[in-house]
């Protein structure tokens, strides 16, 4: 039950975008229409799937304070660590893909290598490290979580920026602008979540 | 001073301004600006992350084979964001607002501004021009921030700084500025307001 919970509350109550902007560059400039966003979407989740267990595992047994050496915090360097696991892990996952799944490296391909400085990623793992979770079971139920929210998201900013085509909108506040505002109005109806315990 | 190095400062400040016009760092920059302090400080940090992470890569540039370019980068990078979080962190006055900051100061290593830059300007010039284009895309991001910084905090809670000034009129801070969606909508009206006066920047 509590993976339950912590699981929808990764997805609409800390949505990585509405709750604290994670990942914004990519999910602007790539949600232009569904199916690119699908594809980044897709490679998001997986890849934090993969990264965010792997930080936890360190995080515990490497990092914190007394974990490999007694009398060593070695936290500080946790920033360095996280960053060079994520652009590791991006490479070989990118390597993987592309030798048994050229279908899905094609469709992925250009997002890939671009996810090792995507902030939903980085930002996943630090969350990690502040929320202390107490299994790698949530970590991963966290990671799944957040990555299937960042999906929700840039899908739907898709859908709504392709319908938006169609609308008169100051030119002025073409492109850039009415994006903002309209990831604004959607970050508020996110926030209805907000009031929901489990 | 020659007239190619001022534009090198002054161009991101406005005309390219980082955040406003080329769509970099936006990840980082929103959550942080509930109050003008917070703004502050992270402003102040990317300024310095940028900067000297240019500089740096910039003397490197000759020497750091093309295929690994990448990581090195963002060794260099982390680096810098290691030594900003730990002086923030060893000082009374600015432990609490890294505290406040939490994540976002780490996640300035995948902040855009910094790794566009160095691929985009560092990685083809000279050393001080490149500290100086560092500089100032922080400047330009710092100032957005403020900005938008300024209106929250002092919609929100009344107050500047932390210091009183709304609220003395009888003023009722309004709890929806403080929330996170409302800096997006913020930063919708000041691209709107820019592109009203810089025509060329509009799209089609």
């Amino acid at each position: 039950m509590e993976y339950l919970s912590l699981f929808v509350k990764s997805i609409f109550v800390d949505n990585m975008i509405f709750a604290y902007f994670l990942g914004m560059c990519s999910f602007l400039a790539v949600s232009k229409n569904v199916k690119t966003a699908a594809g980044l979407g897709l490679a998001v989740i997986f890849v934090l799937l993969v990264t965010l267990p792997i930080n936890y595992l360190l995080n515990t047994y490497v990092l914190a304070p007394d974990a490999l050496i007694e009398g060593v915090d070695l936290s500080f360097l946790s920033f360095i660590v996280f960053i060079a696991v994520i652009a590791a892990i991006v490479q070989v996952v990118e390597m993987v893909v592309e030798k048994f799944s050229p279908e899905l490296y094609s469709s992925l391909g250009i997002f890939l290598p671009l996810i090792a400085v995507n902030c939903a990623i980085l930002g996943g793992s630090l969350f990690m490290q502040q929320k202390d979770f107490l299994n790698i079971g949530e970590a991963v139920v966290y990671s799944l979580g957040s990555g299937i929210g960042w999906f929700l998201a840039i899908v739907s900013l898709a859908a709504i920026r392709e319908k938006m085509a169609y609308s008169n909108v100051p030119a002025a506040l073409k492109g850039l602008g009415i994006t903002f505002i309209t990831v604004g109005l959607m970050g508020i109806a996110f926030m209805t979540f907000m009031g929901i315990s489990l | 001073m020659n007239a190619k190095l001022k534009e090198t400062i002054l161009n991101p400040i406005f005309k390219g301004n980082p955040i406003t016009v080329l769509v970099l760092g936006i990840c980082s920059s929103l959550a942080v600006t509930v109050t003008l302090k917070g703004a502050l400080v992270m402003a102040l940090s990317v300024i310095v992350v940028t900067g000297i992470s240019s500089l740096i890569l910039s003397l490197l540039r000759n020497t750091i084979p093309g295929r690994v370019r990448i990581i090195v980068q963002l060794v260099v990078v982390a680096m810098m964001v290691i030594l900003v979080d730990q002086i923030l962190k060893s000082f009374e006055a600015t432990y609490a607002i890294d505290k406040q900051l939490s994540v976002y100061i780490g996640l300035i290593i995948t902040n855009c501004i910094v790794m566009g830059r160095i691929e985009a300007f560092a990685l083809g010039n000279k050393p001080w021009p490149s500290f100086l284009d560092g500089v100032a895309n922080g400047a330009g991001y710092g100032m957005i921030l403020l900005i938008v910084a300024f209106f929250r905090e002092l919609l929100g809670s009344g107050t500047l700084f932390g210091i009183d000034i709304l609220n003395r009129f009888g003023y009722v801070p309004n709890n929806l500025v403080i929330l996170p969606p409302f800096a997006l909508i913020l930063l919708g009206c000041i691209v709107w307001v820019q592109r009203s006066i810089q025509k060329d920047l509009q799209e089609k």
